[in-house]
């Protein structure tokens, strides 16, 4: 604006975008710290040191190469990324839906995915029982099982959006539609499960499970690709999503397309939510209270919320799956129940602190 | 003329809610549009930026159809100041800084940053930029809300109901602003208003609407105590004080007669 003065930007509001900037690289660091630590520790550990030079390409032994790059390389990254794909797009859902329950627990995705699996379990016989050397059960055909799991998921993101889109893409309808689907999902589950032999329940339960061992190298280039394509597409939208926060009539006059930004975005949450949770079964938690926890620290400035949200869900996811392998070593806890452990007290505590911004 | 709005029809669910509307605003000029609750006001504010889409009709800024333009350049040439906006956490900064929106891609630059500096100093809350909004009162988020506007750098500024929600010294300190913004920046500014007596107090030019369509067009000298009666339906004195008219209802409405009943 000519007439406009070209005023000061205040100090105070560059010290405010550093401290964000700061809890970025921060938290991208313990990521890091993480994923070494994560792949060092085990039955065998592998000093930190090691790994890396493994990484590089210089194993000290051929058995150092294959605990690290065949075993838990690729299940450290399948937790990272499902980490960043699930946090990422349930801050990406609460802020499309102006909701702060928004997840693909009440989206009603995660039961749907949980019903799809049942369904190839019971129905197109995915789910013998087999032991491997562990005591541990595995689904015989998890192809069919994820992709079941993966097709259901996705109807259900579907039918969400149609509702949206039937009824002007208001977020109660969505929330509320997703919350309908998820109650239909449980009761489709159970009533799978009431008729399942002994065999298959163990299969379906197994199943629901979330546990971030099943990924090959295979489910890790798919998961890292969508978990980086779908926090690329949230942060595009940033300001977007900024300026939804302050209501969509005032999206709209600034030029935002409200309608088609909360489909589009609850449409990539949904398909990131979706690949997730087939590859992995479901895990709680990570999708609903990294972003919180995020906000909490940062505020809900998008640019900023979008990379830290990813972040934090992959180092918590991380840490809980670490934990989980070795807290009752030999035997490994499945992930979903240690994101909760350690989540939900660290959450509480950041909700009885007072709120920085 | 920085805004010329000719022949515009809008309807809603089958029902006609805007008739064959015209008006221009010169830059600089606020222009009060009046009419009873549920008239159409807000309406023909979200038909100008094309929040609503018009049956037909054509609205222009500086020669420019809006209704043609997409919406982040629609938002480039109007600033709306919705009536109720959502509070959010964020602070006054920030939420100005969205005004900056629709000339960004990707990320804000330093120019943007010291034009919403400029811009909150303007409206005078430079000193609550780093407190966050929902903490404000209403005369200060309202004009947070006008800074918003400010930076988007408009040719037209829509304003719907910017002092419903004040008391009577922000409603004149908010309004002062908004006068001061559209001479000093030669903005047409549009703002529906309920107060008549403030209306007149600040606009320039004023629009009557009655049954979506325009009843008066006309400055503040022209407006009658007859024009205001057929359109809010109110026996209505225009007097002046300080040179100034002021609008008074007269007295309430003669009771019906009181039955004695036994």
């Amino acid at each position: 604006m000519h007439h406009l003065a070209q005023g000061e930007i205040p100090a105070a509001y560059t010290a405010y975008l550093t401290r964000k900037a700061l809890f970025l690289g921060a938290l991208a660091l313990a990521a890091a710290a993480l994923l070494v630590m994560a792949v060092s520790l085990g039955a065998v550990r592998i000093p930190a040191w090691d790994v890396l030079r493994t990484l590089a390409g210089q194993a000290a032994s051929p058995r150092d190469a294959v605990i690290v790059l065949d075993i838990r390389l690729p299940h450290a990254l399948a937790a990272l990324f499902a980490g960043m794909g699930l946090s990422a797009s349930g801050a990406a859902m609460q802020s499309v839906l102006r909701n702060p329950l928004g997840s693909p627990f009440t989206l009603g995705i995660s039961q749907a995915a949980a019903l799809g699996a049942s369904f190839a379990v019971m129905v197109l016989g995915s789910g013998v029982m087999q032991s491997s050397t562990v005591g541990a059960v595995t689904i015989s055909n998890p192809l069919l099982t994820t992709g079941s799991a993966f097709v259901c998921s996705l109807l259900a993101a579907g039918l969400v959006i149609a509702m949206a889109r039937y009824r002007g893409a208001s977020p109660e309808v969505m929330v509320l539609t997703g919350v309908a689907l998820g109650a239909f999902c449980t009761a489709g589950t159970m009533v799978l499960q009431f008729f399942a032999d002994d065999v298959q329940l163990a299969a379906m339960v197994f199943w629901t499970f979330g546990d971030v061992a099943r990924a090959g190298w295979r489910e890790v280039w798919i998961l890292g690709a969508v978990a980086l394509g779908s926090a690329g597409f949230f942060l595009a939208n940033a300001w977007n999503y900024n300026a939804m926060d302050a209501g969509d009539e005032t999206a709209r006059g600034l030029g935002v397309r409200v309608e088609r930004v909360r489909i589009l975005g609850m449409f990539v949450s949904a398909l990131a939510t979706a690949v997730v949770v087939a590859a992995l079964g479901v895990i709680g938690f990570v999708g609903l209270i990294c972003p919180h926890m995020v906000r909490r620290i940062i505020g809900d400035d998008h640019r900023y919320l979008m990379p830290a949200s990813c972040l934090m869900g992959g180092a918590l996811l991380l840490a809980a799956d670490t934990a989980a392998r070795l807290v009752l070593a030999p035997h490994a806890l499945p992930v979903s129940v240690l994101t909760a452990f350690i989540g939900a007290p660290g959450f509480i505590w950041l909700l009885l602190r007072r709120r920085r911004r | 003329m920085r805004l010329a709005v000719s022949d515009l029809h809008y309807a809603y669910n089958g029902d006609c809610v805007l008739r064959a509307v015209e008006f221009e605003v010169a830059a600089g000029e606020v222009l009060a549009v009046l009419g009873p609750n549920g008239v159409g006001k807000t309406t023909l504010l979200r038909c100008l930026n094309a929040v609503h889409r018009p049956a037909r009709g054509v609205v222009r800024v500086d020669h420019a159809e809006v209704l043609r333009m997409s919406p982040p350049e629609i938002a480039r040439n109007m600033g709306y100041v919705p009536q109720r906006g959502e509070v959010c956490r964020m602070t006054a900064f920030d939420a100005v800084l969205l005004g900056r929106l629709p000339h960004i891609s990707w990320r804000a630059g330093q120019d943007d940053l010291r034009l919403v500096s400029a811009a909150l100093e303007r409206v005078g809350v430079g000193h609550l930029a780093m407190r966050a909004i929902d903490s404000m009162s209403g005369g200060e988020l309202q004009r947070v809300c006008i800074a918003r506007a400010l930076v988007q750098e408009p040719a037209v500024m829509l304003l719907d109901e910017p002092t419903s929600a004040l008391d009577l010294k922000n409603q004149m300190d908010v309004l002062h602003t908004v006068r001061d913004v559209a001479r000093g920046h030669g903005v047409a500014v549009v703002m529906t208003m309920h107060d008549l007596n403030t209306a007149l107090r600040f606009g320039d030019r004023f629009l009557f609407l009655k049954n979506g369509a325009v009843f008066a067009h006309c400055a503040r000298e022209e407006i009658t105590p007859t024009m205001v009666e057929e359109v809010y339906g109110v026996a209505v004195d225009l007097l002046h004080h300080q040179g100034r008219p002021v609008i008074v209802p007269r007295g309430p409405s003669p009771n019906p007669p009181r039955e004695d009943h036994p």
